[in-house]
């Protein structure tokens, strides 16, 4: 019986990573570690570049969430400089936005993570991926995801010159405007991508929630934590991807912060493990106190669930009937079953498409108008968006000529470091209790991570390898880290 | 006992102006540091960067460009062009870790066999203080270590 | 039998990898045709599969991403060791790309900025990551993280390039083609046309003979004219200088060329030859009018080595000035 399993490397999300599965003599899991072993540098290199360059050089932290960081950046500059777009620029940026949401979010449901559910977390690997989506949801189905993917890729592409690595921000607007031509399409896609998102809901909700087996995985122990969240919301606490102020709820669900992102700092920590490259987001107040859930511990997590757990509701009717049904059916709030993000990702994009409904017919969209010139020197901005993946953060010091000093990127994934490597190790111990370990149980294992839609590369941004480590730690020692490690000089 | 650093200079001279200087330095029997190997080219302006950074490259320790005075371009403003050039390429070098002595631009009339010498000169000593470039083995060793 | 294929990302943002789904229904296409044989952001074979495999057994291999690390190394060895064409796909492959700006710096001053000077970070301890870490008998490792970015052809030997940031469908579609047919071109060749971006851009008619520039512009300090020639607005447009194939998609979204298809075939250096056609455009012959012009460009590294620092001459910034 082998007594260490290596999941090398974990597929079908963003970014590298492995998992190390240590077992005891009984054949019990002794300890299960992440290891994220990419890393580039962004937070470095960034150091001396106009801040002007940032969107599209921060947008390859990563080529699946471009726009994420493009935004956010954008924004930055906007602060950077003090400018305010005009109104055309701020509802083309969202049109941009939105539709990738929506884009992205299916991207995951129908490619990455998806796939376990429609063709069974222990389906032959050949068969667990988008190939085998198609053959079970059937050709013609599987051409019409196709379709309407590249129908929204093709909207993102006409706004922001490119679908990946975007161009189009700039402070204080964006570089181009839209013309009536393209607003026609963009109003028959946005109808087509509320069509296709209530049909993926259905596929859900029939597949998914139809299958007694998933949802008892759905609300295993195994696959829950109870920790705090955190979403950005509107003025009426509903889920916003592009502007807002940044909520905190809870293990309990209650309120716990609310503040402008330009605060970040006072809330958040970065936490370094001596056996991980990666850094863990937790919330300095309630203090870091080791890979715990829970009131006391200050890991918090991102992303759909977390923000349906932050938000009073949607600002869109149709994704607001399915967040109520939601919570109908798993219980008030707040949620804390890690599988239940893939509904709740569902549900998103629901709101994505419909939001991009609204947008695409606004009547300022074509407006010529589009950029506001900066005037004041540079000195610092602070950029926010809600990614797919999580809340995203980019802020900028410059000098008086906006080349950058000082870049601090908190990425996404980077929220849920904390929260993804006890699920792993949850997930790890909960599954393998001995005896033969079959592939099929691992992509279990792996379907822990899978859920929160993670992308290490954009976790993993600052240079010097930020692999996560997740580790399952023997009764007792959880809290203690008694070796202290130093870089070696080499 | 090891031998005392000896700058390689790589110089670009122009054939209408700076490389007749040289010419004339030697007819004249002037003496200077004989740490350059000379390139001559037809005009200041046919300098592609890319000579530059591959002298760089190869090992030497500094580059020194000769052209004619402005004004003075056998082919009009072809000097002015590798003037444009030069100013942004001595930015970008910089931005490399290139100390500015070892990048050097300099207008020399095919008179001045004299200021070759003095030019010269002042180049290799000033590289000399600076040490070597050592670009070659970091870019040879680079390709096994990283 | 399929012949065999596979993708495979390094020092990467898996912009390769979405420009691959990007071919939408022709995708259907390419996996009627070929067998996909490791792919992780798609499908889960693992690298013990790879390693299973008989050398040389599959056809072809798209690579992208840089080498940053001794796992991705490895990697590129194995990957070259078990395929008969090694692509290197995209600028990150072919020439470093934006990870490739790392070159300015090296692994400890990086380390420092993230695990001790970064403003989030809690840290008192002085705690940093190690490559390998030993707990209750569990040995841990980690990569090496090396002190310079390198482009694929500096590590393993390749055969075609697909330039880009990332590559288009249609360059991808039709490298996929060439290789189905086996009407390749030469060994070495980038697998795409050996012009400038110039030829293929809408507004080419609109691009003056000749180009000579009072000022250079940020385009984060004018409004760029949606019509005319980027660079003649006095926006520093890399498209002169870089390879064409996309289609000028960021001219399109009326943003200027940064170059990420790389150089033609003639240029050796990408960034010195792009400086060289942008500073040549200064409108003056004095030298402090010229440097006035020229400071309309901040930052000669970052815009003119943006993606292909490491697959330059000098590769990356002298140690001993970082």
């Amino acid at each position: 019986m082998s007594k260490h399993i290596v999941i090398d490397p974990v597929t079908r999300l963003e970014g590298h990573g492995r998992i190390e599965i240590f077992l005891d003599d009984a054949g019990q899991v002794e300890r299960a570690v992440f290891q994220v072993p990419e890393l580039r540098g962004f937070e470095k290199f960034a150091q001396g570049r106009p801040a002007e360059d940032m969107p599209q050089i921060t947008s390859r932290i990563c080529g699946v969430c471009p726009m994420a960081h493009h935004m956010a950046a954008t924004k930055a500059l906007d602060d950077l400089y003090k400018v305010d777009p005009p109104p055309a620029a701020k509802k083309i940026r969202e049109l941009a936005y939105t539709t990738f949401m929506a884009e992205d979010h299916a991207l995951h449901f129908y490619f990455l993570g998806g796939p376990d559910f429609i063709v069974g977390p222990r389906a032959p690997a050949a068969e667990r991926n988008v190939l085998g989506v198609i053959a079970r949801v059937g050709e013609a189905t599987g051409r019409k995801v196709i379709a309407v993917r590249k129908r929204l890729r093709a909207v993102m592409a006409a706004i922001a010159g490119k679908a990946i690595h975007p161009v189009f921000g700039l402070p204080g607007g964006v570089a181009k405007r839209v013309t009536p031509e393209q607003q026609e399409e963009f109003k028959a896609a946005a109808e087509e991508a509320v069509e296709f998102a209530k049909f993926t809901l259905g596929a859900f909700e029939k597949i998914v929630l139809g299958n007694a087996e998933y949802v008892d995985l759905i609300c295993s122990d195994m696959f829950t934590h109870r920790t705090y969240y955190m979403g950005m919301v509107d003025e009426s606490n509903r889920v916003n991807f592009y502007d807002g102020q940044l909520r905190v709820a809870g293990p309990d669900g209650v309120e716990w912060a609310k503040f402008d992102t330009g605060r970040y700092l006072d809330y958040i920590g970065e936490h370094v493990e001596p056996w991980t490259h990666v850094k863990f987001c937790y919330l300095k107040a309630v203090g870091w106190n080791g890979f715990e859930e829970g009131a006391a511990s200050g890991v918090y997590s991102v992303a759909p669930l977390a923000r349906l757990n932050v938000a009073a509701g949607m600002a869109t009717p149709a994704a607001e009937a399915a967040r109520e049904q939601f919570f109908a059916t798993l219980g008030p709030g707040p949620v804390h079953h890690t599988l239940a993000n893939h509904w709740a990702r569902v549900i998103e994009m629901l709101y994505a498409a419909e939001r991009m409904r609204e947008l695409a017919a606004d009547a300022d969209l074509t407006d010529p108008h589009v950029r506001n010139l900066p005037t004041a020197t540079p000195r610092e901005g602070v950029g926010v968006v809600e990614a797919p993946r999580g809340t995203l953060f980019h802020h900028y010091q410059t000098d008086e000529k906006g080349l950058i000093q000082k870049a601090n990127l908190i990425v996404a994934t980077q929220n849920n470091g904390a929260r993804i490597s006890m699920s792993v190790e949850k997930a790890a111990k909960g599954l393998i209790t001995g005896g033969e370990v079959p592939e099929g149980l691992l992509n279990m294992v792996e379907m822990a991570f899978r859920a929160y839609d993670p992308c290490f590369g954009c976790a993993t941004h600052a240079q010097g390898a930020a692999p996560i480590s997740i580790r399952v730690w023997k009764p007792g020692e959880r809290r203690a880290c008694p070796h202290v490690y130093q870089v070696k000089a080499s | 006992m090891p031998e005392p650093f000896e700058p390689k200079i790589v110089a670009f001279f122009c054939n209408w102006c700076t490389y007749l200087a040289a010419d004339l330095a030697g007819t004249s029997r002037l003496r200077y540091a004989p740490n350059a190997r000379v390139v001559r080219v037809m005009c200041s302006g046919r300098i592609d960067p890319q000579f530059v950074l591959d002298a760089f490259a190869r090992g030497a320790d500094g580059v020194l460009i000769g052209g004619c005075h402005p004004g003075d371009c056998h082919y009009q403003e072809g000097n002015y062009k590798c003037l444009r050039r030069f100013q942004l390429l001595k930015r970008l070098a910089s931005q490399m870790g290139i100390e500015d002595d070892r990048l050097r631009l300099e207008w020399i009339s095919a008179s001045e066999g004299e200021r070759v010498r003095t030019v010269m000169n002042d180049m290799v000593e000033k590289v000399r203080a600076l040490g070597p470039l050592g670009r070659r083995k970091e870019v040879e060793e680079e390709a096994v270590v990283a | 039998m399929k012949p065999k294929v596979a993708f495979y990302w390094c020092a990467s943002c898996g912009g390769c990898e979405e420009a691959v789904i990007d071919l939408a229904e022709k995708v259907l296409d390419v996996v009627a045709a070929v067998d996909i044989v490791f792919w992780p952001v798609a499908l889960d074979f693992k690298t013990k599969d790879v390693e299973a495999m008989a050398d040389g057994s599959i056809v072809a291999t798209f690579l992208n991403g840089a080498i940053r690390n001794s796992e991705q190394e490895e990697m590129a060895h194995l990957m070259r060791r078990k395929t008969q064409v090694l692509i290197a796909f995209g600028s990150c492959a072919q020439l470093g790309g934006i990870p490739g700006l790392g070159n300015l710096w090296n692994r400890e001053t990086i380390f420092n900025e993230v695990y001790r000077d970064s403003p989030a970070l809690v840290n008192p301890d002085g705690v940093f990551p190690v490559t390998e870490h030993r707990d209750n008998g569990h040995t841990l490792r980690l990569p090496r993280f090396f002190d310079t970015v390198r482009t694929l052809d500096q590590v393993v030997d390749v055969d075609y390039y697909l330039p880009g940031c990332p590559p288009t469908p249609n360059l991808i579609e039709q490298a996929i083609g060439a290789l189905l047919s086996g009407k390749l071109p030469p060994k070495g060749s980038v697998l795409a046309p050996d012009l400038a971006l110039c030829e293929e851009c809408s507004r080419r008619d609109t691009k003056p003979e000749k180009l000579s520039l009072e000022a250079f512009h940020r385009p984060s300090e004018v409004l760029i004219d949606e019509s005319k020639c980027i660079l003649s607005q006095g926006v520093p447009c890399l498209g002169p200088a870089t390879r064409s194939g996309c289609g000028a998609q960021c001219v399109e979204g009326n943003m200027p060329c940064t170059g990420c298809f790389g150089p033609t075939s003639r240029v050796r250096d990408a960034g010195a030859k792009s400086l060289s056609a942008i500073a040549s455009m200064a409108a003056s012959n004095d030298e402090a009018e010229i440097e006035r012009i020229l400071a309309g460009i901040p930052d000669p590294a970052g815009m003119f080595y943006r993606y292909s620092l490491p697959a330059s001459r000098l590769r990356r910034k002298r140690q001993e000035a970082v």
